[in-house]
């Protein structure tokens, strides 16, 4: 017998990809947002270069901020359309049926991976155009780790799907959440330089290690050298998903 | 008869609100059932216990001789459902959504044929926030009659549309009960509950008032008969009065309220009509409705 989470899975992902290409904001904010950041960034500050005027010995890399954005935009976005589908009764409508409760959300989840992969490809193949011989990182390996990012990003984005009221708040819930997650994560300035309750915040929090994997990766060293960061992740993953199935709320 | 849908003290309170007090009802196959009741009775919560969507506090719940929470999985294949003030998502298509539901179910009906009779053929590429309120409703019926279920929930389902789509809905459901599949359905328009239900519940504060046939009900608690005439006759009134079971008859200008109680009275003010050589110009009768039966029991008048 075939699992019960398999029952219409293929098809409601397909229905809620379509669904999701048919918004135009959603769509743009996707895949054309990071990909603009990355250009418009990588034409100022150059890719993996040191800023020279910020005095920090850091290597800001517009790449992986790119790539964390793309994470982040899929998180705010689920965050939206849970908030809509509860709001709507259409959570509660699915929920009726003999689908699973995994399969109503776990097709989200797929469409949002789907879409990284392709917002991650346009964004290699803009580099590769745009920043020529910087570029240089395993395509796979990139690939796997912003994935493997989105996915215990997108644990949270269940957990933050679960307190927000209405889809009025979704926005703004998600951003708060999210921004400071951004500025914390080890991108801009090193998480070892932050005060030490900060410090102890940012390990918490997937996008921290999400960009010390992805900055590894970029610079060419293999995933084991990052085992704490892949495993962090996972924990993390595990946890929120864990929490999450005890606050989320279908109506 | 056994009972489709077997439901005894029924408890359900959500926080300190009490939501369902304590519910008894049964429900018998190939009936059009309805509660009814003002918003907040406990219609809804009732309904949802019922299709084991909602897990109440206390009572005994038996559908299709299953346990709502227990045998969840299997009353999905045999239960249709449509919920109050539903919603798909914005941009799927009709198809796409009747499709989806396809795949959920051992058996289905020929769809094609369902939406033909639901009047959707022409909306199947139409996305769920292009169609009006009456077309959504309507593939919400699609959608709870896929699987061919021997129950159909119906909750609030004319709820916000104008009068002509609400009468199409009607038929749509008697069409259903006349398929042999039982409908449980809640309204807080007497009007639908009295052309629709073959038997209503009326549910106030959670708790049950009273449960029969409209017209059961209308005989029980409003027997008062009202006969209206205009006739250019002289002193009509005068003569009308303390004849038979008239109680009470009054003249206003050439109409004539003629006012008495039980099943007999209106041909009874015909008979007196007739002996006495009256000569009518109009003539109608006012008979109570649901209305007001839900008005003497509760004290209050449903609204929306």
């Amino acid at each position: 017998m075939r699992p019960r989470f398999l029952r219409g899975f293929w098809k409601l992902t397909w229905v809620e990809t379509k669904v999701f290409t048919r918004e135009p904001m959603g769509f743009v904010a996707t895949l054309v947002m990071p990909l603009v950041v990355f250009i418009v960034l990588g034409r100022a500050l150059g890719i993996g270069k040191r800023v020279p005027a910020s005095g920090l010995d850091i290597p800001f890399n517009p790449a992986i901020l790119a790539a964390v954005l793309i994470a982040i935009s899929a998180v705010q976005s689920l965050v939206s359309i849970i908030s809509i589908y509860r709001e709507g009764g259409i959570l509660k409508r699915l929920r009726a049926t003999p689908l699973s409760p995994v399969t109503i959300l776990g097709a989200h989840v797929v469409v949002k991976l789907l879409f990284t992969v392709i917002s991650l490809t346009l964004l290699l193949l803009a580099g590769r155009r745009l920043f020529p011989g910087v570029m240089q990182v395993n395509v796979f390996s990139f690939t796997a780790a912003v994935l493997l990012s989105t996915l215990s990003i997108l644990s949270l984005g269940f957990v933050i799907a679960s307190v927000v009221p209405t889809a009025r708040f979704a926005q703004p819930i998600s951003g708060a959440v999210v921004y400071p997650m951004l500025a914390l994560s080890g991108l801009f300035f090193p998480v070892d330089r932050l005060p030490r309750a900060f410090e102890a915040v940012a390990y918490l929090l997937p996008t921290t290690h999400a960009v010390a994997l992805l900055q590894g990766v970029w610079a060419g060293s293999g995933w084991g050298a990052h085992w704490v960061n892949v495993a962090a992740l996972l924990v993390l993953f595990a946890a929120y998903t864990a929490l999450s199935t005890r606050v989320f709320r279908w109506e | 008869m056994i009972p489709v849908i077997a439901v005894s003290n029924l408890g359900k309170r959500y926080g300190r609100t009490v939501a369902v007090d304590d519910v008894s009802l049964e429900v018998f196959e190939g009936e059009i059932f309805g509660l009814i009741g003002p918003n907040g009775a406990g219609k809804t919560t009732t309904m949802e216990c019922v299709q084991g969507n909602r897990v109440p506090d206390k009572g005994k719940i038996s559908v299709l001789g299953l346990d709502p929470q227990r045998d969840a999985n299997e009353l999905r294949q045999r239960i249709g459902v449509q919920h109050q003030e539903a919603h798909l998502q914005k941009r799927i298509k009709v198809w796409e959504a009747v499709d989806l539901w396809r795949s959920l179910y051992p058996k289905v009906v020929d769809t094609d044929a369902l939406l033909a009779r639901l009047g959707l053929e022409a909306k199947r590429n139409a996305w769920f926030m292009t169609l009006s309120g009456g077309q959504k409703q309507r593939l919400f019926i699609a959608l709870a009659l896929i699987h061919e279920p021997e129950v159909v929930f119906l909750d609030e389902l004319t709820t916000g549309l104008d009068p002509q789509a609400r009468r199409a809905i009607w038929g749509l459901v008697t069409g259903i009960r006349d398929r042999g599949t039982t409908v449980f359905l809640t309204t807080h328009l007497m009007e639908e509950a009295e052309r629709l239900c073959d038997r209503v519940a009326i549910i106030e504060h959670g708790r049950l008032v009273e449960v029969g046939t409209p017209e059961e009900l209308v005989r029980k608690h409003s027997p008062e008969r009202t006969v209206v005439f205009t006739s250019d006759d002289a002193n009509v009134g005068e003569r009308m009065q303390g004849l038979g079971t008239v109680e009470r008859a009054e003249g206003n200008g050439a109409t004539y309220t003629i006012r008495g109680t039980g099943d007999d009275f209106v041909t009874e003010v015909i008979n007196i009509i007739a002996r006495e050589g009256i000569r009518v110009r109009g003539f109608r009768t006012e008979i109570p409705t649901l209305e007001d039966v839900f008005l003497k029991l509760t004290g209050h008048a449903i609204r929306d």
